[in-house]
């Protein structure tokens, strides 16, 4: 099952294609233009079509991503989704105060990082030892702030806040705070030999 | 001619700023300074840009942050809305052919929003007032973080450039609508009815089509006008709301933790915001490429009345579009985020792949052109948009802005790449054509210099973006710290970016400067000698 290094590999490739396609592009029109050739301009049916993809890739994308990455199903229909274990949080004074400490979550269980601010607006990221995110969702106080998510891969993730909450919150990071275990899969970018890079 | 020499007078004679009309020397005025504070943004952006890669000693933590703070501001009000305010009050009155309504007002208009912004800025310098353009409540009222005073002179500040917004907005409606003095009665309603889109969206459904009475350049003026009117409502009412705490907090009344639902509050000002960032922007960055490449090709633009129309949708898409800033808020409805986030958000796709396309097909179908200043810097930001665009629609997806938000591919591969890439090259390119008409033929220093700032400019721009959002990808976040050197080798190759568009824009500087010569910048803020309300001195209309 995909998780965010595969998604964001991904894009990392098809959006470098897009960017040497458009470079492309726009350096072939600056040589063109400056050539004589004809006045006409092109028919209205290749307009038209040009249109029709634009809508068809902006809209095609939510498409795309509701089938093949994983957590947007999860988060669009977790009303009917059954939890199978809640883990809380509070976020106070640029600290993050977990009620137990390590989670340890199991492989492929649909579980629920509930988060409670009761101060400022902050965010709550997961991320793995290479420092690259898994996922994240912002809290904001007086607000629901919790997110569903389901592991595949075993690992040992750290919490930090993803949200600016003022200079005192630039590194409200909590260490070794979820362990993800009974998986076939090792997340190699979250094991912890050798520590966070 | 010595160097000193030149440098006083300019090249060929400089700028003779006795030969300019007020509307002139007012356009000039707003430039001036819009460049000054892009300098300073561009200054605040390498300071940072070399904090991220090793923390400086003489920038502390808080520091760091109120630059943070501030640089948008400086680079949006103080840079962005004065070049534009400037270039858009002489068109309004130059393509409608008609003297301006109020000198008076645009004078003050530059005024407020420079001075307001330089306020603004003090907060951040002298009091470190830190809370972000975000203002994410209730961290704006954080005492335990900021001084009260801090965010009063801040919210001051904010409020000048409002002001400045507001005269500004004014003065261009009235401008399009009013009957200068003996004039014949001028159709205020038709003229009101065309600058909005109204009558060319009626057009779509009739036989017989009405002509426009406004250019397309002013009608898309009209439409960004609307919404920065609008969002100058949000922002001063989410400023004296920030002023009645700080106000109660100097007072001792402790208001915090009162009044204000944090997730309302973050929707409404997102509305707010979203007006500039998807509105006014994109609109009167279309708004500017039509007319740009009306001017450059000297011929009509192809497909006008879609234009018109897709002007009229970023509108209205402009107004239903700022849920994709709360796709990671789990108390956002996911009908907001699907509708607004998600399905509206996609359709700036739709409206800028227009103007895009129009554009393009507007100056080949004038081939061959000469590769101008005008065109060239056109081009650049065509490019930016097209590819900050799709990035901004990437990360308005549920499933992408998961594990994209608030990271640096945010910040750097769709905001930089839209703002330094495709709104700044905008500018140039405009700048570049209106220097001749707002200078009465003043000629440019070096041609060299020129292609150096374009390619300098271009390459650092999509570089730095391009570094940012790989260090985003990897994890990188856009408002936090890292001291331990995890991303040193993005943040360096970004650094080295930075620093090519910070030397674009010393060498621009340079060349404008020796062009004018100083005698002649010094000119441009002194009374002008010309009493006139139109756009042009009398000789050079006739």
């Amino acid at each position: 099952m995909a998780d965010s290094i595969d998604v964001l590999f991904t894009l990392k490739v098809v959006y470098t294609i897009y960017v040497i396609i458009a470079i492309s592009l726009i350096g072939w029109f600056a040589t063109r233009v400056t050539r004589a050739g004809s006045a006409k301009g092109p028919k209205p049916a290749i307009f038209y079509t040009y249109i029709g993809v634009l809508v068809v890739l902006g809209t095609g994308l939510h498409f795309l991503t509701y089938n093949l990455v994983p957590w947007v199903p999860i988060d669009l229909n977790r009303d009917k989704l059954e939890t199978h274990k809640m883990y809380h949080y509070t976020f106070k004074d640029h600290k993050i105060i977990p009620k137990e400490h390590p989670v340890y979550v199991e492989c492929g269980k649909k579980v629920v990082f509930d988060v409670v601010s009761e101060d400022l607006t902050y965010g709550f990221g997961i991320f793995r030892q290479n420092n690259s995110m898994v996922t994240q969702m912002q809290v904001v106080p007086g607000s629901r702030n919790d997110l569903m998510w389901e592991f595949h891969k075993n690992g040992t993730y750290y919490i930090r806040s993803t949200e600016y909450s003022g200079p005192k919150g630039a590194q409200m990071i909590l260490e070794d705070a979820i362990v993800v275990r009974g998986c076939d899969e090792d997340d190699h970018h979250a094991m912890k030999e050798g520590g966070r890079g | 001619m010595s160097f000193m020499q030149k440098l006083m007078e300019g090249h060929e004679g400089g700028l003779r700023h006795e030969t300019m009309t007020p509307l002139q020397k007012i356009a000039m005025r707003f430039v001036v300074i819009g460049l000054l504070y892009y300098g300073l943004a561009s200054l605040e952006g390498m300071l940072m840009r070399a904090w991220e890669i090793k923390p400086l000693p003489f920038i502390d933590e808080t520091h760091f942050f109120s630059i943070m703070t501030v640089h948008p501001m400086v680079g949006i009000f103080g840079s962005s809305y004065m070049i534009v305010f400037g270039a858009f009050l002489f068109l309004v009155s130059y393509l409608m052919k008609k003297p301006i309504y109020s000198i008076k007002m645009a004078n003050l208009s530059w005024m407020t929003i420079a001075g307001g912004t330089l306020i603004m800025w003090l907060a951040g310098f002298l009091f470190s007032y830190a809370p972000l353009y975000t203002l994410y409540w209730p961290l704006p009222v954080d005492m335990e973080q900021f001084s009260a005073i801090g965010g009063i002179v801040y919210i001051v500040g904010v409020v000048g450039i409002m002001i400045g917004t507001f005269l500004f907005t004014y003065n261009v409606f009235k401008t399009i609508l009013y009957t200068p003095e003996g004039w014949e009665k001028q159709p205020s309603g038709d003229l009101l009815k065309s600058a909005l889109g109204l009558e060319g969206l009626l057009n779509f459904f009739r036989r017989e089509k009405k002509e426009h009475l406004v250019p397309l350049p002013i009608a898309a003026i009209s439409r960004g006008t609307i919404d920065m009117g609008l969002n100058a409502i949000v922002i001063s009412s989410a400023g004296v709301l920030i002023l009645i705490y700080m106000v109660g907090t100097v007072f001792g009344a402790e208001l915090k933790g009162t009044w204000v639902d944090a997730l309302l509050y973050k929707n409404i000002f997102w509305w707010g915001l979203d007006l500039i960032a998807d509105g006014l922007v994109l609109i009167f960055v279309a708004g500017t490429w039509y007319l740009l490449a009306m001017i450059i090709s000297g011929k009509d633009l192809f497909m006008q009345n879609i234009a018109r129309a897709a002007l009229f949708v970023e509108m209205v898409v402009s107004w239903t579009v700022w849920s994709h800033h709360l796709m990671s808020d789990q108390g956002q409805s996911n009908t907001l985020k699907v509708l607004s986030g998600e399905v509206v958000t996609a359709f700036e796709l739709v409206t800028q792949g227009i103007a895009v396309f129009i554009t393009l097909v507007t100056l080949y179908r004038a081939r061959p052109l000469k590769m101008t200043n005008e065109l060239k810097f056109l081009l650049g930001g065509i490019l930016g948009f097209m590819l900050a665009v799709p990035a901004g629609i990437i990360q308005a997806d549920l499933g992408m802005n998961r594990i994209l938000h608030n990271t640096q591919w945010v910040i750097g591969t769709h905001v930089h790449v839209a703002i330094l890439v495709g709104l700044t090259m905008t500018l140039y390119s405009a700048i570049y054509t209106l220097f001749p008409i707002l200078t009465n033929g003043a000629k440019l220093y070096s041609q060299k210099l020129a292609d150096i700032h374009f390619w300098l400019h271009l390459i650092g721009g999509i570089g730095m973006g391009a570094f940012m959002g790989m260090a985003g990808m990897d994890g990188m976040l856009r408002r936090a710290i890292y001291t331990n050197g995890e991303y040193n080798t993005y943040m360096i190759l970004a650094g080295i970016c930075g620093m090519m568009i910070m030397v674009a824009f010393v060498i621009f500087l340079y060349n404008i400067i020796m062009s004018i010569g100083i005698k002649g910048l010094i000119g441009i803020y002194k009374p002008a000698v010309i009493d006139t309300r139109e756009p042009l001195p009398a000789e050079k209309e006739s």
